[in-house]
């Protein structure tokens, strides 16, 4: 192939139409972060709103009346560790292991779903408390910024189920394994996302 | 007037009040057909809609637009869709002003106030939402769609299911908005429904519910489609174009899409938490228990001014194509235009406060904005220099699109002048949300981004279809447009340095009527241009025989002239080589011959109804949500997942087109036709 910034290529030596069909590699995995991207706007945003209405408590109750503090490290562990599975689940992908890589799913998934499950139950608890979104400005965006959160772990509990049985059906094709590499990425992207919520949300709440 | 408006009032609060499990807000109340002006629409809108259908059916098409059009995901044929949308769109937005600019005309001069205050209201914040979404939006959405592609030397986008699930996405805010009109009532809140005014305290009825779920799903597609083409551009460009060999409409493409990527979520978000303030009583924007209204004014700019430049990079990007063509010149400035872009791209983000300086966040920030603000005047005025360079001692062709550039650079300068006037704060105190502003904005708007889809539209048609526009018809809408755009809003700047403030439907003192009956005559000048448009393209296609055109009729520089005009729907045989800017040019020096032989199978993908349905189950969703008729917004929702799960088990989505097909194609019609 022609050097195409060379100056001095021959008039006559250009080729100018590419003989065989133009492949190009998969843009899915910029897609993806670059929708990644777009989604931590969201949360951007949301983390903005914490910190302008964070302390409007309109008399209603303050971050320190409601954290349970070892319950959300209990809640944050579960995440964190469900990351380090999914890492497993790649490894375990990338050797061609679709049995393994499934397993780790799974526990993947049973580590979200017990961090999904604890986020429940404290909504229920502050709801229980009288702690609802109507109650003031800070609540409405603690609830907002957290349950965002939450609804995307759901999310990526729902796809990882899809992704298992698609993984069962058809086995690790290339396109099934872009599919876990994108999720992977979802998936720390939450984590990321959850290590500020809690430093920035529970931490800060309780401790200041 | 005032009974009328107060029974208008009455009545929408009357209809929030009753929520019936199956039927939410649902009533026979909610027809807004006591009003005699949107009967008559509705009138006319159905007897369209059943002559559309009638045509279509009768016609016997359907099958055809459901496999050709509605389920394609090329490219080129979801652009033609957003062009057309936004043409229909484009005529809605437009009644919507007449009926504003003879209702001042009229309520100015004390003869007659025959749009209440709360319908008067909804009909200027329809035409600024239309406008902005559902007209500027998709146009420049169907121009990156159509032309970046066949620039870049790609078959079809990067996720050609995507492309077409974003149109679907804007349709579906379409029929929500366009619901409004004849089903409850829309926001009266002006385009940007400002909180508290948009709480549910003083905007009790539908009509903010329909902008914010008609804006969010649209909100959502245009976000996709902006990820969809950086990931076209970055991946998919022929091999040798490097970075600086990338056309400059395609340079404007990726930056107006990096734009949409880091600015849409902003406005999802912001439109999602006014929504939970409506639906879950949160307090983020309330008066009272700690909200601030303000955070949704700071928020809902930080989308809005970069929006502002979505709209006008795409269109300066159509300029730098049309100018050297037009004057058989190289673009002068190639690079700094390309830095010019990037830098504008990154002060959009840095001027938002300068819609609200009557804020009061102080001296000291507001300086900050002003600055940066008219700091964007300089990458933008280099622009122009190298435009006006580029035609310095060229061989300047007065074509429509030519026309239409220079329009632009008169109208768009004086637009950009009166916008730094605003940009200087304690001016702005005098002059804010005055019809100075109105008329600045407007000024910009159509002077820049009008005038240059409607350049892009006659430079780009003869590429599309294979014959021309028809010119006789053009000059009209030319003349129509640039005339009735000066006429129309030149007495808005002295109503606004008269302090005549915007959103006005009543007036005390007749003084101003003179001039407003001036700007009303401006809107029929325009409304001509709209007509003549619809016009000349509906004669250049009954003379499409007669206006044929060659692959390449106006001697184009870029890669999109390079096939044969309409392209091929795999748009290249082979694909291109690049070795310098202007590749097709470069060619065309170089005797490149089109190929004729030596074809390989072209790797495709196939079309699928999965948009649309998706698409179709959140329009049903959004209505459901918009009248409180929970089970069935439910039922919208978990279709619309369970679709797009069942979607994903497809994995059967690209075929190959044989040999033979691209044979036939290929040497059973005209080929490039060459120079030399």
């Amino acid at each position: 192939m022609a050097n195409p910034t060379h100056p001095a290529e021959p008039v006559d030596g250009f080729d100018f139409y590419v003989a065989e069909d133009e492949h190009h590699e998969p843009g899915t995995m910029l897609g993806f972060w670059m929708y990644l991207m777009s989604d931590s706007l969201i949360f951007g945003i949301l983390f903005a709103v914490y910190a302008v209405l964070g302390a409007n408590y309109a008399a209603g109750p303050a971050p320190s009346d409601l954290f349970e503090i070892e319950k959300i490290l209990l809640a944050t562990a579960f995440l964190l560790l469900s990351s380090i599975t999914y890492g497993f689940a790649v490894i375990t992908m990338q050797e061609g292991k679709q049995k393994a890589m499934m397993l780790w799913l799974i526990v993947t998934g049973v580590f979200g779903l017990g961090f999904l499950a604890m986020e429940v139950m404290e909504f229920m608890h502050l709801a229980h408390l009288g702690a609802v979104p109507g109650v003031s400005a800070f609540l409405s965006s603690f609830w907002f910024l957290v349950g965002t959160h939450g609804l995307h772990v759901a999310s990526g509990l729902v796809w990882l189920v899809v992704l298992l049985i698609q993984v069962q059906k058809h086995g690790l094709t290339p396109a099934n394994k872009r599919r876990i590499l994108c999720l992977s990425l979802f998936w720390h992207f939450l984590d990321l996302i959850w290590i500020g919520v809690f430093s920035f949300v529970y931490l800060t709440g309780v401790l200041l | 007037m005032a009974d009328v408006t107060n029974a208008v009032a009455g009545h929408s609060a009357e209809i929030t009040n009753q929520v019936h499990w199956f039927w939410g807000k649902l009533s026979w109340d909610i027809f807004p057909f006591y009003d005699p002006l949107i009967l008559g629409t509705f009138i006319v809108t159905i007897l369209l809609g059943v002559s559309v259908v009638g045509f279509v059916t009768y016609k016997r098409l359907w099958g055809y637009l459901w496999t050709e059009w509605f389920t394609s995901v090329d490219h080129k044929k979801i652009g033609i869709m957003y062009m057309i949308l936004a043409t229909v769109m484009l005529i809605r937005g437009f009644s919507d002003a007449i009926l504003m600019r003879i209702h001042q005309a009229l309520a100015s001069a004390g003869i007659l106030e025959f749009l209440p205050a709360y319908h008067y209201d909804q009909v200027f914040t329809a035409h600024g939402v239309i406008m902005i979404f559902f007209v500027a939006m998709p146009f420049i959405t169907g121009f990156m769609n159509y032309i970046m592609p066949l620039q870049i030397g790609a078959r079809d986008v990067a996720f050609p299911f995507l492309n077409n699930f974003s149109f679907w996405l804007t349709f579906s805010g379409v029929v929500l908005i366009m619901l409004s009109l004849f089903v409850g009532e829309f926001a009266a809140t002006g385009w940007l429904a400002f909180p508290p005014l948009s709480g549910l305290e003083f905007s009790p009825g539908v009509g903010v519910d329909y902008y914010l779920w008609s804006l969010n799903i649209a909100g959502i597609g245009t976000t996709l489609s902006g990820i969809n083409l950086i990931v076209t551009i970055v991946k998919m460009r022929a091999p040798g174009m490097t970075w600086m060999k990338m056309p400059i409409f395609t340079w404007s493409t990726l930056v107006t899409n990096v734009l949409i990527v880091a600015s849409f979520p902003v406005l999802t978000a912001t439109l999602a938490l006014l929504t939970a303030d409506r639906y879950l009583g949160t307090h983020f924007f309330t008066n009272d228990s700690g909200g601030n209204a303000m955070m949704y004014i700071n928020l809902i700019w930080i989308w809005g001014h970069p929006e502002v430049y979505i709209l006008i990079l795409p269109v300066f990007g159509i300029f730098s194509e049309i100018v050297p063509t037009f004057t058989r010149k190289r673009l002068f400035g190639y690079t700094s235009m390309v830095y010019a872009l990037c830098v504008i791209t990154i002060l959009s983000y840095l001027v938002w406060l300068h819609h609200f300086f009557t804020m009061g966040a102080g001296a000291d920030v507001n300086s900050f904005f002003g600055i940066t603000t008219m700091i964007i005047s300089i990458p933008t005025g280099a622009k122009l220099f190298n435009w006006l360079f580029t035609m310095y001692k060229g061989r300047i062709h007065f074509e429509l699109p030519m026309m239409w550039v220079i329009a632009f650079m008169i109208t768009f300068t004086i637009g950009g002048m009166t916008g730094v006037l605003l940009a200087v704060p304690p001016a702005d105190y005098v002059l804010h949300n005055s019809l100075f502003l109105v008329a600045h904005f407007h000024n910009v708007i159509i002077g820049g981004v009008i005038f240059g889809i409607f350049a892009g539209i006659n430079y780009w048609w003869p590429k599309a279809f294979g014959f021309y526009l028809d010119t006789f018809w053009g000059k009209v809408s030319f003349y129509g447009w640039v005339g009735g755009f000066w006429v129309a809003f030149m007495p808005l700047y002295i109503l606004g340095l008269m302090g005549v403030t915007r959103r006005l439907s009543q007036f005390e003192d007749t003084s101003y009527a003179p001039l407003f009956a001036i700007a009303a005559v401006g809107v029929f000048m325009i409304a001509l241009g709209v007509v003549a448009f619809v016009v000349q393209i509906a004669v250049s296609i009954k003379n499409r025989e007669a206006l044929a055109c060659g692959n390449d009729p106006w001697e184009g520089r870029t890669l999109e002239w390079s096939t044969t005009s309409p392209p091929p729907y795999y748009n290249f045989a082979l694909t291109p080589r690049v070795y310098a800017l202007d590749a097709w040019q470069h060619m065309k020096e170089n005797g490149a011959k089109a190929p004729t032989s030596g074809f390989v199978p072209i790797h495709m993908p196939k079309p699928t109804a999965s948009g649309l349905v998706i698409s179709g189950f959140m329009t049903v969703m959004g209505f459901a949500m918009i009248w409180h008729i929970w089970w069935l917004a439910a039922l919208g929702f978990v279709a619309s997942v369970a679709w797009g799960i069942a979607h994903t088990f497809n994995y059967d989505r690209d075929y190959h087109v044989p040999v033979d097909e691209v044979t036939a194609i290929e040497t059973g019609r005209p080929v490039a036709v060459l120079a030399e």
